[in-house]
């Protein structure tokens, strides 16, 4: 078998999505093939990726203004209350001079969410554009886009002890917001989007143009 | 698919993940690893050390999750007034404000998840010392991988941070028994994970067949 420049898909061979092993596909059309080695099904490309990771992308779209616009908190002491959202949390660091919270803050629940949103959308109308534009470059962009989504999960777990810690009654208690669930809802989806989406249909267009 | 060469050296055919090409593949030097020549994605990995080196980290991250879990993790005190909580407690007062939704995915990510990844390390590697096939290993191997990502302990460790820097102006925060098992925990997890390579283990048993 020559390996040289060719891809499992060209030679009929499916890379297990569960074990990694290479597997020659008996046909054409591989339905209900299952790996040799640990019985998982096998699929050329992961099934319904871009109608999946379209659909994910604009869920967490849609949840993305609430999530913002909603307070993720509400703090009670002395009888009144303050609300903070996501922006007003990164601002109340910054007029407090912890900068290097802000920061961390700020990339954590602003810029990373964005920065998801914005390269799968991207990586999806380039894929359906069949572009041919520097493939390495967006395939490591995938890969930064799939590791940095855990990381806005920083917010919530911040609320959840301070939710657990404050509550004195009367004195002070801290409440989650309806935003925060909007948030939540944002990192579970595009982490799910990232998942579904598929590097390889970056490439699948350039085998086809050498072809 | 693999093929043993006359001087007994296996290649192996890969794909790569990411990019579909195809490699032949020999065998990876301990503490090395193979990228794709076209993407640059991983391709194979060789952590330096063994599976006996995963077994004890996985065995110390089944206890310091234990203490972790049991011991109050922070107490606030405002006005002589002193609150204690542990990762559970907090969970469970999300849940009683209305906000379920947060409460179980906190839960699943600090507390489910990786209870799931030591119990399934633990389930692959034991019977493996003992030179047994693990019952149910494709499965058990699925599961882990799929919860890999749900499970977010250095995530929380930042949290924790941002709550307490958030609250110092306003109270005394007293680190618990449990911070300081939930941060070994984190480490020895990750160190179990990182040298934890499933291809090891189906090396391992082609070998014995």
């Amino acid at each position: 078998m020559s390996a040289a420049e060719a891809t499992a898909l060209a030679a009929s061979c499916a890379r297990c999505h569960d074990c990694g092993l290479l597997c020659r596909l008996p046909g054409p059309a591989p339905h209900g093939a299952r790996c040799a080695r640990c019985g998982a099904e096998l699929h050329l490309r992961k099934p319904g990726s871009l109608e999946r990771t379209w659909a994910l992308v604009i869920a967490a779209a849609l949840c993305y203004v609430p999530a913002n616009v909603f307070p993720v908190m509400m703090v009670t002491s002395f009888g009144q209350v303050a609300s903070d959202t996501i922006f007003s949390g990164v601002i109340y660091f910054l007029t407090h001079g912890m900068w290097p919270l802000a920061v961390v803050v700020f990339v954590a629940s602003i810029f990373v969410p964005v920065l998801k949103l914005a390269s799968l959308t991207f990586l999806l109308i380039s894929v359906q554009r069949r572009s041919s534009w520097r493939p390495v470059e967006r395939t490591r962009l995938y890969r930064v886009t799939e590791a940095i989504g855990r990381w806005s999960m920083v917010d919530i777990f911040a609320i959840t002890i301070l939710v657990a810690l404050v509550r004195l009654g009367n004195l002070a208690t801290i409440d989650a917001g309806p935003g925060a669930v909007f948030f939540g809802a944002v990192v579970v989806i595009t982490m799910l989007a990232a998942e579904s989406f598929d590097p390889r249909l970056i490439w699948d267009r350039i085998e086809v143009r050498k072809a | 698919m693999r093929a043993v060469t006359g001087s007994g050296v296996v290649i192996r055919l890969v794909a790569c993940e990411d990019c579909d090409l195809l490699h032949r593949l020999g065998e990876v030097p301990e503490g090395g690893a193979a990228n794709c020549r076209r993407c640059r994605g991983l391709l194979r990995r060789r952590p330096r050390n063994g599976l006996e080196h995963t077994l004890a980290l996985a065995l110390a991250a089944a206890v310091l999750f234990v203490v972790a879990n049991v011991f109050p993790f922070l107490a606030f005190e405002m006005k002589g007034r002193i609150t204690e909580t542990t990762l559970v407690s907090g969970v469970v007062d999300l849940y009683n404000q209305g906000k379920q939704e947060i409460a179980i995915l906190v839960l699943f990510t600090i507390v489910v998840a990786p209870l799931c990844q030591i119990a399934l390390l633990l389930w692959v590697l034991l019977p493996l010392r003992w030179n047994r096939v693990p019952w149910q290993l494709p499965h058990a191997f699925r599961l882990l991988r799929h919860v890999q990502p749900w499970s977010m302990m250095e995530v929380f460790i930042i949290g924790i941070l941002v709550a307490i820097v958030k609250l110092m102006g306003m109270a005394t925060i007293v680190p618990g028994l449990a911070l300081w098992s939930f941060v070994l925990l984190m480490l020895a997890l990750a160190g179990a994970v990182s040298s934890f390579e499933p291809e090891a283990v189906w090396e391992r048993l082609e070998a014995r067949a």
